[in-house]
C-alpha cells in the first residue's frame, strides 16, 4: 500500500465515521419532523434532544475532518469536486447552518418561535443528507472530470444521483431510529421504544426500495462500481451488508437490545466499504486515480502522522463523552441557571 | 460583443462577489472564534473562584456563561464549516495547486476541533452531574484546544502572507513540502500572538460591557461586580501585551510585505524620513486631511528618520493593494481603538492599585459598556488590513487571487443570501441571550440572600 492509499483509507474511515454518527444526527432530525404535536412529540422530540444534544457537535466534526484530509491530501480531486458539484454542495452547506443552528436555537427559545425552529431543524436534516447523496452519487457515476468544471447540473440530477440522495436519507433516519430503539428501551421508556422499533422497520423497507434502485441505476450509469461490487472483494462485503440488515431486521421485531446497534452499523459500514473496494484504485471513477490525485509526498506522510495522534487523543474523548451521555450523565440543556440535584 | 472581453467583465465582477462573500463570513466567523478561544477560560476562572472563595455570585456567572456558550458555539461550528466549504466552492484554483501545503495546519486543526466540542459538550451539560473536580477538569482541555485550534488557522493564513516551505513543479503544483516551514513561516509567529490577545481581549471587553450597561441600570450587585471584574482583568492584562506583538507585527511587515506596509500607511514615495500620517484619506499620490508627524514612520520601522522605507512607487502597478484609504484608515482605527482600550486597562489599574476595587464611577462604567464594540471593530479593521493589504495575491507573490476564483456564476445571489441568513442568525442569537438573561434575572429575584452559598436546593426547582 503507498502512502497515498494510506491517506484514502483515513478518508474513508472519516466518511464512515461521519455516516454512522453524522447520519444518525440527521436522521433523529428526520423523526423530529415527522414527530407531529401534542404528547407524544413532546417525548419523541425529549428523547431525541437528549440522545443527541451533547453529541451532535462532536459528530459534525467528522465533516471537517474528511473536507479536511480530502483538500490536502488530494486537492485535485477536491477542486474537481467543488468546481462541478458546488450547487448541491453549496444547498448542503446551506442545510448544515439551517440544522445546526436551529437545533441549538431551539432550547433556547421562547414556546411560539420554538416550533418554527424545530421545523427549520428538521427539513435541514432531511435536505442535508439528500444533497450530500447526489454528491456522492454523482461521483460514483463518473460525472465527475479529473479536471473539474463537469456539467453543474446533469452531474448531479441524473437517476443514479437522485436515488443515491434518497437512500441518504432513507439510510439516515434507520440508523437514528436504531439508537433511538436503544436510548429509550435504555432508559425503560417501552413506548417510546415500539415507537422507534415500528418506524425502522418502515425506514429499513424504504431504504431497501432504495438501495435495489441504486443497483440497477448503478448498473445502468456506474458499470465500474457495479462490476466492482458483484466481484470480489466488493461481493462479499455486499454479502456482509446484507447478513447484518437481516440480522438487524431479527433483532429488531424479536424486541432485543444486545447487538442491535452493532448489525444495523455493520449493514452500513459494509455497504460503505464496499463501495471504497469496489472504486479502488480511482478516487474519481473512471477518470482520477487515488495516486494521480494524491498531493506532495511530505504532506501525506504528515496526514499519516497527524491521523495517528487523531487517534490517540480524539477517540479516548469521544468514547468519554459517549459514556459519559449514554449514563446519562450529561443531561439535556436547559435555559435555567438553576441547580437541579447538585451532587457536591 | 466581444466574447473575451464579456468574459473578463464576468470573471472579473466574479472575483468581486467571491471576495465579499468570503470576507463577509469570515468576518463573522471571526466573532464567534474568538468566544470559541477566550470565553472556556473566563468561565474556568469564574468557576474556580466560585469554588474555591464560596463565591456564589461567580459560580452562578460561570453556570450561566456555559448557556450561552452552548448557543454562541452552535452558531461558531456552522459558519465554520461554512468556511470549509467556501474553500472549495470560491477558490478551487488555489486549493488545487496549494491544497497540500494549505491544508498541513487545517489537518492539525482538525484535532482541536474535535477535543474543543467533546469537552464543551461535557462541560456544557455536566455542571449538574458530574463532581465539581471533573467539571474544572473538563475545560482545562477547551481552553489548551482553543489556543491551539487558533494557532493552525492562524499558521495556515500567515502562511497565505509569507509562503514558505516548498518548490513548484512545472505545472504550477506544490513538491518538496516542508511541513515544519509551512506552519513556522516568518509570519506565524506575530499573527497567532496578535491574534490570540485580540480574542481574549475581544472576549473579555464585550462581556464586561454586558455587565458594565447592568450596572449603569442600577443592578450593581455582587453578580454584575464579579461579571465586570473577571472578563476585564483578562483584557486587561491582555491590552498591554498587544500593543508590543502589533508593533512587532508591522515591524516585521516592513521588511516582509513591503506593498501591504506601503499601502496601509499610504507611502506613495519611497524614501528615508517618512513621514507617519494620522487618518486622512489617499488620493493623488498623497494623504489629505490626515495629521502628518514627520520623520516618525522611519522612526517606528527602523528605531531611526534615517530608515529607509518602500514606497507604492517602487511597486509595480499591478502589485499594489487596492483602497489605499480603507487599508489606510483600517489600520488607524486599530491602532487608535488598541491605544484607548490600552488606556482603560491603565485607568482600571491605577484605581485598582489605590482603592483595591473596582471603579464604580459613571464615567469608568461608561467607558467599559463602549469596549466591547470597540474591540470588535479593531479585530474587523486588523483582518481588513491583513486581507485586503495581502491583495492581488491570495498567495504573498506567488498567485494572484484572479487566478484563483472559481468560473461558476451566480456568487452575487448567494452572498445576498448569505448577508440575509447570517443576519438572521446573529439577530437570534443575540435575542436568545437577551431572554436567557431576563430569566436568570427573574430567577434572581426568588434566590435565597446571596451570601448563603449552596442554598439546598429548593421544591419549585425539582418540578420546573
Ligand atoms: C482586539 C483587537 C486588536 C487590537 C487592539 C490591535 N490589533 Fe492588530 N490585528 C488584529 C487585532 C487587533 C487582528 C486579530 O484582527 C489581526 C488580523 C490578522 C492578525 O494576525 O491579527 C491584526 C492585524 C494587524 C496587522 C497586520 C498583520 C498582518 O497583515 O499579518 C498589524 C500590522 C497590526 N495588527 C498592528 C497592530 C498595532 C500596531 C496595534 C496597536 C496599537 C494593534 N494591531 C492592535
Ligand atoms: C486562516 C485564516 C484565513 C484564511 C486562510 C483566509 C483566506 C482568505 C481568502 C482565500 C480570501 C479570498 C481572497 C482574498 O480576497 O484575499 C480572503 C479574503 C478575505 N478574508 Fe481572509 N482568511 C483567513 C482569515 C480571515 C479572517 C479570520 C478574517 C476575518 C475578518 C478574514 C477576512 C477576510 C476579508 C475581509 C477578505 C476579503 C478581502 C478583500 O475583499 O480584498 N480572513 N481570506
Amino acid at each position: 500500500m503507498s502512502t497515498a492509499d494510506v491517506c484514502a483509507a483515513i478518508l474513508w474511515i472519516g466518511v464512515t465515521l461521519y455516516a454512522i454518527f453524522g447520519g444518525a444526527d440527521f436522521g433523529a432530525g428526520v423523526w423530529d419532523l415527522l414527530a407531529g404535536g401534542g404528547q407524544r412529540g413532546q417525548s419523541v422530540r425529549g428523547q431525541i434532544d437528549r440522545s443527541i444534544g451533547p453529541v451532535w457537535e462532536a459528530n459534525h466534526v467528522w465533516l471537517i475532518f474528511v473536507l479536511v484530509v480530502l483538500w490536502t491530501a488530494f486537492p485535485t480531486a477536491f477542486s474537481a469536486i467543488m468546481t462541478t458539484l458546488y450547487i448541491p454542495l453549496a444547498l448542503a452547506a446551506l442545510g448544515i447552518v439551517l440544522r445546526g443552528s436551529g437545533f441549538a436555537f431551539r432550547h433556547a427559545l421562547p414556546g411560539p418561535v420554538q416550533g418554527t425552529a424545530s421545523r427549520v431543524f428538521g427539513v435541514a436534516s432531511v435536505l442535508t443528507p439528500f444533497f450530500m447523496g447526489t454528491v456522492v452519487g454523482a461521483v460514483a457515476s463518473g460525472n465527475v472530470p479529473a479536471a473539474g468544471d463537469g456539467d453543474p447540473t446533469a452531474s448531479w440530477t441524473g437517476f443514479l444521483p437522485l436515488v443515491t440522495g434518497a437512500l441518504f436519507v432513507a439510510v439516515a433516519a434507520y440508523t437514528a431510529a436504531i439508537f433511538l430503539v436503544r436510548d429509550s428501551g435504555a432508559a425503560g421508556d417501552q413506548d417510546l421504544r415500539d415507537y422507534f422499533a415500528r418506524r425502522a422497520l418502515i425506514v429499513a423497507v424504504v431504504a431497501g426500495v432504495a438501495a435495489v434502485l441504486g443497483v440497477i441505476a448503478l448498473r445502468q450509469d456506474a458499470r465500474f462500481i457495479y462490476d466492482g461490487l458483484t466481484s470480489w472483494p466488493g461481493i462479499a462485503l455486499v454479502v456482509l451488508s446484507g447478513i447484518c440488515g437481516l440480522a438487524a431486521l431479527v433483532l429488531l421485531v424479536a424486541d432485543r437490545n444486545r447487538g442491535l446497534r452493532v448489525a444495523a452499523v455493520g449493514a452500513g459500514v459494509a455497504m460503505i466499504w464496499g463501495y471504497f473496494a469496489a472504486a479502488f484504485p480511482y478516487i474519481l471513477p473512471t477518470s482520477l486515480t487515488i495516486s494521480d490525485a494524491a498531493g506532495a509526498s511530505a504532506t501525506l506522510t504528515e496526514v499519516i502522522v497527524v491521523f495517528g495522534v487523531a487517534a490517540v487523543l480524539v477517540v479516548p474523548s469521544l468514547i468519554l463523552l459517549y459514556v459519559l451521555s449514554q449514563r446519562s450523565a450529561l443531561e439535556a440543556y436547559s435555559t435555567s441557571s438553576e441547580v437541579t440535584s447538585p451532587r457536591q | 460583443m466581444s466574447s473575451p472581453a464579456l468574459l473578463l467583465a464576468d470573471s472579473s465582477s466574479n472575483l468581486l462577489a467571491a471576495r465579499n462573500q468570503m470576507g463577509f463570513t469570515l468576518g463573522f466567523h471571526i466573532v464567534l472564534a474568538c468566544f470559541g478561544v477566550a470565553f472556556p477560560a473566563m468561565m474556568l476562572i469564574a468557576e474556580w473562584r466560585g469554588r474555591k472563595r464560596n463565591d456564589e455570585a461567580a459560580l452562578r456567572l460561570a453556570r450561566n456563561w456555559s448557556k450561552a456558550v452552548a448557543v454562541l458555539f452552535a452558531v461558531g461550528a456552522v459558519t465554520g464549516t461554512v468556511l470549509s466549504f467556501e474553500f472549495g466552492l470560491l477558490w478551487p484554483r488555489f486549493m488545487d495547486r496549494f491544497g497540500d501545503a494549505f491544508g498541513i495546519a487545517f489537518a492539525i486543526e482538525g484535532i482541536f476541533f474535535f477535543l474543543e466540542a467533546i469537552f464543551i459538550a461535557i462541560y456544557i451539560y455536566g455542571w449538574n452531574r458530574l463532581s465539581p473536580r471533573a467539571h474544572m477538569w473538563a475545560a482545562v482541555p477547551i481552553v489548551i484546544s482553543g489556543v491551539g485550534g487558533a494557532f493552525s488557522v492562524i499558521a495556515a493564513n500567515a502562511w497565505m502572507n509569507q509562503p514558505q516551505g516548498f518548490k513548484l513543479d512545472a505545472s504550477g503544483h506544490v513538491t518538496d513540502v516542508k511541513p515544519l516551514d509551512v506552519l513556522f513561516n516568518n509570519a506565524t509567529g506575530y499573527e497567532f500572538f496578535h491574534m490570540l490577545l485580540a480574542a481574549y481581549m475581544v472576549t473579555g471587553f464585550i462581556l464586561a460591557s454586558i455587565y458594565a450597561v447592568g450596572m449603569l441600570r442600577g443592578r450593581r450587585d455582587a453578580y454584575h461586580r464579579a461579571g465586570l471584574l473577571i472578563p476585564l482583568t483578562v483584557a486587561a492584562i491582555a491590552s498591554p501585551i498587544q500593543l508590543f506583538v502589533g508593533d512587532t507585527a508591522a515591524r516585521a511587515i516592513a521588511d516582509d510585505q513591503p506593498s501591504k506596509f506601503a499601502g496601509m500607511e499610504c507611502i506613495y514615495k519611497g524614501g528615508t524620513d517618512q513621514t507617519e500620517w494620522l487618518g486622512g484619506i489617499c488620493t493623488d499620490g498623497k494623504v489629505k486631511g490626515g495629521i502628518g508627524v514627520p520623520g516618525l514612520d522611519s522612526l517606528l520601522v527602523g528605531f531611526s528618520t534615517g530608515t529607509n522605507v518602500t514606497g507604492l512607487n517602487q511597486i509595480p502597478a499591478d502589485q499594489q493593494p487596492p483602497a489605499l484609504t480603507m487599508l489606510h484608515l483600517s489600520f488607524d482605527t486599530m491602532v487608535g481603538v488598541g491605544t484607548l482600550l490600552f488606556l482603560l486597562a491603565v485607568w482600571f489599574a491605577i484605581a485598582w492599585w489605590r482603592k483595591r476595587d473596582l471603579p464604580e464611577t459613571k464615567w469608568f462604567l461608561r467607558a467599559v459598556a463602549v469596549s466591547g464594540v470597540a474591540a470588535v471593530v479593531a479585530l474587523e479593521a486588523g483582518w481588513i488590513v491583513t486581507e485586503v493589504g495581502r491583495q492581488p495575491w491570495i498567495l504573498y507573490k506567488i498567485m494572484r487571487t484572479s487566478e484563483a476564483v472559481t468560473p461558476a456564476q451566480g456568487i452575487w445571489w448567494v452572498f445576498a443570501f448569505t448577508m440575509l441568513l447570517y443576519i438572521a442568525l446573529f439577530t437570534t442569537a443575540a435575542l436568545i441571550i437577551r431572554a436567557l438573561a431576563r430569566r436568570w434575572r427573574a430567577e434572581d429575584l426568588r434566590e435565597p440572600p446571596t451570601d448563603v452559598p449552596y442554598a439546598p436546593p429548593r421544591e419549585e426547582e425539582a418540578t420546573a
